[in-house]
């Protein structure tokens, strides 16, 4: 779950992190209002969760109240790739000496949490990466000790080189280690962190991902969800405790398991047909997830066929059979089904189907090539 | 023969007493696994039933049903917020070989149980794994035991039911198995697809391996370097998620394309440079499989 910079910069101020003011507002008088507080010369950001904000004109300098005002007028409600915005933060302007940069995510080959830092900050850091990776810093966090202060102040001294200023990075990386792991963070990333003429070093940006499989024991993180931010049916699909992916195409995919849902998506593809979506209805035969599944995937009016792919294992087909047949009684559905069920109990699924007056077939490229065809 | 594990390994069961720990420990003692013990904390001193004739003993912690019954493998199908902390329990009790069925574990849960597995010097398969079967010998997971059959292929797959897909489609070319692994679909898994081809290189009757593999991460890139370096048998490979967006995590948590790393075009080329031939779809797998062995 991606988290809003202003989110993310709450969790980072809760951490003891030194963050520039901000506070968010979804309309022209409460930025205003909020200019004036802040002296005029503010930053307005839209709030969306979408990287090139910058690029797209959500995020633009005012001198004064008015102007500030201005700006939300055209920024709130603007389409930022596809997603409108309904916040902005605003924020005073930094009187920025240098641009660093700071993030936190899990390594996968080495298991353990790996902090970067790079005194070239202010950019795409995946850019850096690219061009210059000398210009990256990483270490290795052990997670059973966590970042220890000789860690942090030696990455610190990569991005410093006067002690006043390494120090407070050094502090800045601990807490940001902190709040990485007490929020169950899968990314945490400071971008840019700066340091004034003055002499403060600070974040003015923050990015934050939760780990879905942390907000179970974390409802204060959980309740960040901006609901605005999510389409009906992805709302739809996580409610019922399916896998869903909406994609472009007109074949409308309900399988069980990830790795045969895309494997199924890929036939689709492979035989000149397009997927509509990616959804996967896991290992329960439960006919109201499979209701839940056909209710998302007819929503969508571009969709023309639904394809069923189901390898029965401990799943027993007869069980999903009896789940579609329920669904399709409870709903009424105006586009042509084609049914794959292979695997455990399939003879007896085959019956339960006919006797609903739906067939079934036994692979897999039949079915595919089938709806392609449907689909046309 | 099997690799990791075979008819004599001696295997427990952590949440045994649940809905899922329950069904799936019966179909694997009748499969012919030898459950030895089980163990659900404040469920110890209960028996459970295998069958209508067979029962073992529940116990409380892990280190009771190892000391009391020489288990040296566990299976476990215990709920997210409990499984990391199970993993270590096992790798603390001496188990050398762990099984984490559940999905859904916290990434951060998991550096732990790694780092403390890799201490003790433990093997985990998963988490998120269907799990490890050895046709005619023992299955520990859910991999049902009607679709392998015993045979020369050495399987290695991230997924579940596309590894059943696959598996299907060779037993019924007449193509039986020695091993199938479920390495799991989860961003930090114990057993990589190197550690599985490097115990199937050891294994003589394994004369052909087919790798399943899906976009996110580069363990099928390292997988692919290994074989061109280190194997002499022959390596049939599949990628899921040639039409999957890229940022957007498909299922699997491990199963995301990040900026332009992880894809299965990327994968598929690293395959292909190293001698592994790609089925286009997953029926293609026991096609090339028998040409690439000669039958």
């Amino acid at each position: 779950m991606d988290l809003h910079e202003y989110q993310a910069k709450e969790l980072f101020r809760a951490a003891g992190m030194a963050v520039n003011p901000g506070e968010v507002a979804d309309d022209p008088q409460g930025v205003r209002a909020l200019a004036e507080e802040y002296g005029g010369r503010v930053v307005v950001k839209a709030q969306v969760h979408s990287g090139g904000r910058g690029k797209a004109g959500g995020v633009k300098l005012a001198t004064d109240a008015d102007e500030a005002a201005r700006h939300a007028e055209a920024i709130l409600g603007m389409k930022i790739r596809g997603l409108t915005v309904g916040h902005v933060l605003v924020s005073p302007t930094e009187d920025i000496a240098t641009e660093a940069y700071a993030g936190i995510l899990v390594d996968r080959e080495g298991q353990c949490p790996v902090l970067m830092v790079s005194a070239e900050g202010g950019v795409d850091i995946e850019e850096v990466a690219a061009t210059n990776p000398d210009a990256i810093h990483k270490l290795q966090v052990d997670p059973r000790y966590g970042l220890m202060p000789h860690q942090a102040w030696g990455l610190a001294t990569r991005l410093f080189s006067d002690p006043a200023l390494t120090k407070q990075a050094a502090r800045i990386l601990t807490r940001l280690y902190r709040a990485f792991v007490d929020n169950g963070a899968s990314m945490a990333e400071i971008n840019p962190l700066i340091s004034t003429g003055g002499g403060k070093v600070k974040a003015i940006d923050a990015k934050v991902s939760i780990d879905d499989n942390e907000l179970f024991r974390r409802p204060a993180v959980a309740a960040l969800r901006d609901p605005d931010s999510e389409s009906e049916a992805d709302a739809k699909a996580r409610a019922a405790g399916l896998s869903f992916v909406k994609l472009e195409g007109n074949v409308g995919c309900c399988v069980n398991g990830a790795g045969l849902a895309m494997a199924t998506m890929d036939l689709v593809k492979y035989y000149g047909g397009d997927p509509a979506n990616f959804l996967d209805i896991g290992g329960s035969s439960n006919p109201d997830k499979v209701v839940a599944a056909l209710e998302i995937i007819t929503a969508d009016a571009g969709v023309k066929v639904i394809l069923f792919n189901i390898f029965g294992g401990i799943t027993r087909c007869d069980d999903v059979a009896q789940g579609i047949v329920e669904a399709v009684g409870r709903l009424d559905i105006a586009i042509p089904l084609v049914i794959r069920l292979t695997g455990t109990n399939e003879e007896l699924a085959r019956e339960i189907l006919a006797e609903a007056g739906l067939a079934a077939v036994a692979s897999m490229d039949e079915v595919v090539q089938e709806a392609v065809r449907l689909a046309g | 023969m099997s690799i990791y594990v075979d008819e004599t390994t001696r295997v427990i069961v952590q949440g045994i007493t649940g809905r899922d720990g329950s069904f799936h420990t019966r179909q694997m003692a009748a499969y012919g696994t030898r459950v030895v013990a089980g163990v659900t904390p404040g469920k110890g001193g209960r028996s459970f039933a295998l069958s209508g004739k067979e029962e073992v003993p529940v116990y409380d912690t892990v280190a009771d049903a190892v000391a009391e019954t020489g288990a040296n493998a566990s299976v476990i199908y215990v709920p997210p917020a409990f499984a990391a902390s199970a993993i270590m329990e096992a790798a603390d009790a001496g188990v050398g070989f762990i099984v984490c069925v559940t999905e859904g574990i916290p990434v951060l849960d998991m550096t732990r149980a790694h780092a403390l597995a890799r201490d003790r010097g433990c093997r985990v398969l998963g988490p998120n794994c269907p799990g490890i079967i050895c046709p005619g010998k023992t299955t520990l997971g859910i991999i049902p035991g009607s679709i392998v059959t015993e045979g020369p292929v050495g399987l290695i797959s991230r997924s579940g039911t596309l590894t059943y897909e696959a598996v299907h489609h060779l037993t019924r070319d007449g193509l039986g198995q020695t091993t199938c692994v479920g390495i799991g679909g989860d961003p930090l898994i114990g057993t990589s697809f190197v550690d599985c081809l490097a115990a199937f290189a050891d294994d003589p009757d394994t004369e052909a391996v087919v790798m399943i593999g899906e976009i996110g991460g580069t363990a099928e890139q390292e997988a692919a370097a290994w074989v061109s370096a280190n194997l002499d048998i022959p390596v049939v490979g599949f990628i899921a998620g040639r039409t999957a967006p890229p940022g957007t995590r498909m299922g699997h948590a491990g199963a995301i394309i990040s900026g332009s790393s992880g894809t299965a075009a990327e994968k598929t080329r690293a395959f292909e440079d190293n001698g592994i031939k790609v089925a286009k779809r997953p029926a293609e797998i026991a096609v090339l499989a028998r040409e690439s062995l000669g039958r």
